[in-house]
């Protein structure tokens, strides 16, 4: 049964956005924000349904309309209403029913009319929805129970599983745009102080202090500043960024607000990849909205602060990414980077005092105004404060965004809130940082995620993006696969990047195809640091890491490849001959119909076998056979 | 977005082909103010309009924005997003950041190539189908992640991908988005 059963018919509509009103002074905000929470009773019930892309992919806006038939049809008046990702990416779509949290997972449109007849009218819990925990078997109702959010510590993404991202109204019901008001009655030299004493670091890769960052702005001589978001998210394998903007834009923007202030900027720009359709989307309706009630605009709540945001669409170059190269897209030029100094904070954008975050740390500032800098420097390790968002992908049980105290370790990550490795296989590392940062293997697991423990191990905390790879994963080709993708994004522009990254990926393919030499490892070590130390800009000083970081853990599977010509992962095409166990083919011709290449052979009863001078190792069989009957040698 | 602009009255200027889709660059250009720093919004107005970046299209912008055609081309061909070719009438794109590739998007991708024999970023000889790869389509939680004719698929193999790219070819509905295929 349900802790509380729900109340009946508690219509409390929330007023349309039409009649949002005009917001001239800071008393407006709290006078709205009063109006707001007024009708609103504590514990009222409402249901969420997860849209992040994730679960719109499995359908989550028809369950979402299913649901509101079903409780349109029987007069209910509580909400049911889309929110951003809320992060359990694993089992949508979500549905949480408030206030209970109550989450039913993978559900589908036609589950609609059960929820609504067992949970909603008869306060019974539809079993067959709820999350199942995989060791234990153990049902788990409430969302709070489950272990991937029991151990989590979310602030910045706290809002994305209730509010309505499209509405002004809710963010503002929720607090928002409260920081605001709080910054707005400081001084903007009191600003910088209060995000300097949070301790608050940039999320975007290099962990700079972020109030230093603003004092360094707001003290560079001129009129014309300019604030950025960076939103160019381009670590494969990492998308909060993209999940914030989806699920709560306005706390971005207020972000930006309050740092524009603080620095003395006028004109704000956020800089999106053109791949997140919904996030350009929502992020764009937040702008028009905070326009239209004067949040963006001239005299900001009678503060006599004006604050103007753009967006900028990316249009797919890594290097954007990077600071001076982001600058120069926005200008309209090719997204080169420049040598720093002059760093942005003196010259940046149009040649004036410019300040870059990305949209972690911008999400992170409302929250430092309106708790104070006290409660969020509480979390955390002394050097590096408050909480850190991964994505956690890859071989995991619990795919999905994580957000976790800075300071927990490697093993809670990803054993607690991840559920471990699917499949009962070993872990075998990390990828921390996507393709600047570096894997931590099983020996360090119980490593404290920190800027500097981190950087100890050759990995960074970078963006967030977090890869597990099990033992399946060949670290040679893991590797491989970093190079490639940093040696096509390199922009050429220096020497060092261009043709260190080219070198590097050749020698690591010919170790994968099994034509590596001795020697290779040495020159790969040596390309390596001399890439990172003479690269002009920081995708090439960190392209790296990744091969460096791989042969300081598994130097062994490098010498595996090179010296006895095997891929002990059974991964390297050029390593691995696949064949059929006769005793357990059933000469059902599955595998054969479905090899692309025509190297089976076999009739039908007969047991097949596969020719291995055909064969392109494209592993189709071994996917398609019933019996597991192929092998990897 | 459509390919027809709604009629205006009077344009002020034409382009000389008479095609439509150059008032989508205009209006782009006019909200704008023809700034220099606004040429890579135009040329996403311009790929969404036209599906690519034709000759006439960089030259277009290069004499609305007085800037020179080679600025306009280096900038068209630095970016991945700008593409200076027809694509064909279906797009297959296999994501290939992390989280897909360790769960073996790169097998997709060959046997993508296999089936159909074109590489990422080349078009079929008929037109109908081209292949591209991306880098990280943020759906890292449904690794490995295909994108058909902008539909999101998750949890592929590659048997179902190829099945679905057949249909999508065929023109009869695929399997809905998260179901698995045949």
């Amino acid at each position: 049964m349900l802790k509380t059963p729900p109340s009946p018919l508690e219509a409390a509509p929330a007023p349309a956005n039409g009649r949002d009103p005009q917001l001239h002074q800071l008393a407006d905000l709290a006078d709205w924000r009063a109006a707001l929470t007024a009708a609103d009773q504590p514990n009222q019930p409402a249901i969420t349904v997860c849209g992040g892309t994730g679960c719109r992919v499995y359908g989550s806006e028809r369950v979402c309309q299913a649901l509101q038939r079903e409780l349109a049809a029987r007069g209910d008046g509580r909400p049911v209403r889309v929110t951003g990702c809320h992060g359990f990416c694993e089992r949508g779509p979500l549905v949480v029913l408030h206030p209970q949290r109550l989450m039913y997972t993978r559900v589908k449109p036609e589950d609609a009319a059960e929820i609504a007849a067992a949970t909603v009218d008869g306060g019974r819990v539809l079993d067959r929805l709820l999350y199942t925990e995989p060791q234990s078997g153990a049902r788990l109702p409430y969302e709070t129970e489950v272990p991937f959010y029991k151990h989590q510590h979310r602030l910045v993404l706290d809002l994305n599983g209730t509010l309505d991202p499209l509405s002004l109204a809710d963010y503002v019901a929720a607090g928002g745009y409260a920081a605001l008001a709080k910054a707005l009655a400081l001084t903007p030299a009191a600003v910088i102080a209060e995000v300097k004493a949070s301790g608050l670091r940039g999320r975007g890769g290099a962990g700079f202090p972020t109030g230093q960052k603003w004092d360094l702005c707001r003290r560079q001589p001129g009129d014309v500043k300019y604030v950025i978001c960076n939103a160019d998210e381009g670590d494969p394998g990492a998308y909060m960024d993209r999940s914030i903007m989806e699920g709560n834009p306005h706390r971005v923007l207020e972000g930006m607000l309050i740092g524009a202030y603080a620095i003395g900027a006028r004109r704000g720009f956020v800089y999106i990849r053109n791949e997140y359709p919904l996030a350009v989307k929502h992020l764009r309706a937040a702008i028009a909205q905070a326009e239209a009630r004067g949040l963006l605009g001239e005299n900001i709540l009678g503060s006599g602060f004006d604050f103007r945001v753009s967006v900028r669409l990316g249009s797919g170059a890594f290097v954007c990414g990077e600071e001076t190269a982001l600058m120069a897209s926005i200008e309209g030029r090719v997204g080169e980077p420049r040598p720093r100094p002059p760093y942005p904070a003196e010259a940046g954008l149009w040649g004036k005092p410019t300040n870059i975050n990305n949209v972690k740390s911008w999400a992170a500032v409302p929250l430092i105004l309106a708790n104070g800098a006290d409660w969020y420097a509480q979390l955390g390790t002394p050097t590096s404060k408050g909480t850190l968002i991964f994505s956690v992908v890859g071989k995991i049980n619990n795919t999905g965004l994580v957000e976790v105290p800075l300071g927990i370790s490697l093993r809670r990550l990803i054993f607690d809130i991840g559920g471990g490795i699917p499949g009962g296989k070993a872990f075998k590392a990390a990828q921390i940082g996507g393709p600047s940062g570096g894997c931590i293997p099983a020996e360090h697991l119980d490593t404290s995620i920190d800027y500097e423990s981190l950087t100890a191990l050759g990995a960074i905390v970078g963006s967030g993006g977090l890869v597990v790879a099990d033992e399946d994963t060949c670290m040679v080709d893991f590797a491989r696969y970093f190079m490639q993708f940093t040696q096509e994004e390199s922009c050429g522009k220096c020497v060092p990047c261009r043709v260190g990254t080219q070198a590097m990926l050749a020698t690591l393919e010919r170790i994968c195809a099994g034509h590596g030499q001795p020697g290779d490892v040495d020159y790969l070590l040596e390309l390596g640091e001399m890439i990172k130390r003479s690269s002009l800009c920081g995708l090439g000083q960190t392209a790296p890491n990744p091969v460096l970081s791989t042969l300081r853990y598994f130097r062994a599977e490098y010498d595996a490849h090179i010296l006895h010509k095997r891929c002990p992962a059974k991964v390297c095409k050029g390593l691995i001959t696949y064949a059929i166990q006769p005793e357990r083919c059933s000469g059902c011709q599955v595998c054969l119909r479905n090899c692309p290449a025509g190297a089976i052979h076999g009739a039908k009863q007969q047991i097949h076998t596969i020719d291995p001078a055909v064969c392109t190792r494209c592993g189709l069989c071994q996917s398609v056979c019933k019996f597991d009957a192929v092998t990897v040698n | 977005m459509s390919v027809n602009a709604p009629p205006r009255p009077k344009p002020e200027t034409e382009h000389p082909s008479g095609d439509p889709r150059f008032k989508l660059i205009d209006r782009t250009l006019k909200r704008l103010q023809h700034r220099q720093d606004s040429l890579i919004e135009v040329l996403h107005t311009a790929q969404e309009a036209f599906g690519y970046l034709d000759d006439d299209v960089l030259i277009y912008a290069a004499q609305q924005l007085k800037l020179p055609l080679s600025w306009v081309y280096g900038v068209a061909t630095f970016y991945h997003f700008f593409s200076l070719k027809p694509g064909g009438e279906h797009t297959c794109i296999v994501c290939l950041g992390t989280a897909c590739y360790v769960k073996k998007s790169g097998e997709i991708l060959a046997a993508l190539e296999k089936e159909f024999g074109i590489k990422p970023g080349q078009t079929t000889a008929d037109k109908k189908l081209s292949l591209a790869q991306a880098r990280c389509v943020g759906s890292c939680g449904l690794a490995p992640v295909v994108v058909i004719d902008g539909g999101v698929h998750g949890r592929e193999m590659a048997n179902e991908t190829v099945a679905r790219v057949r249909a999508a070819l065929a023109h009869v509905a695929a399997p809905a988005a998260g179901e698995p295929a045949a």
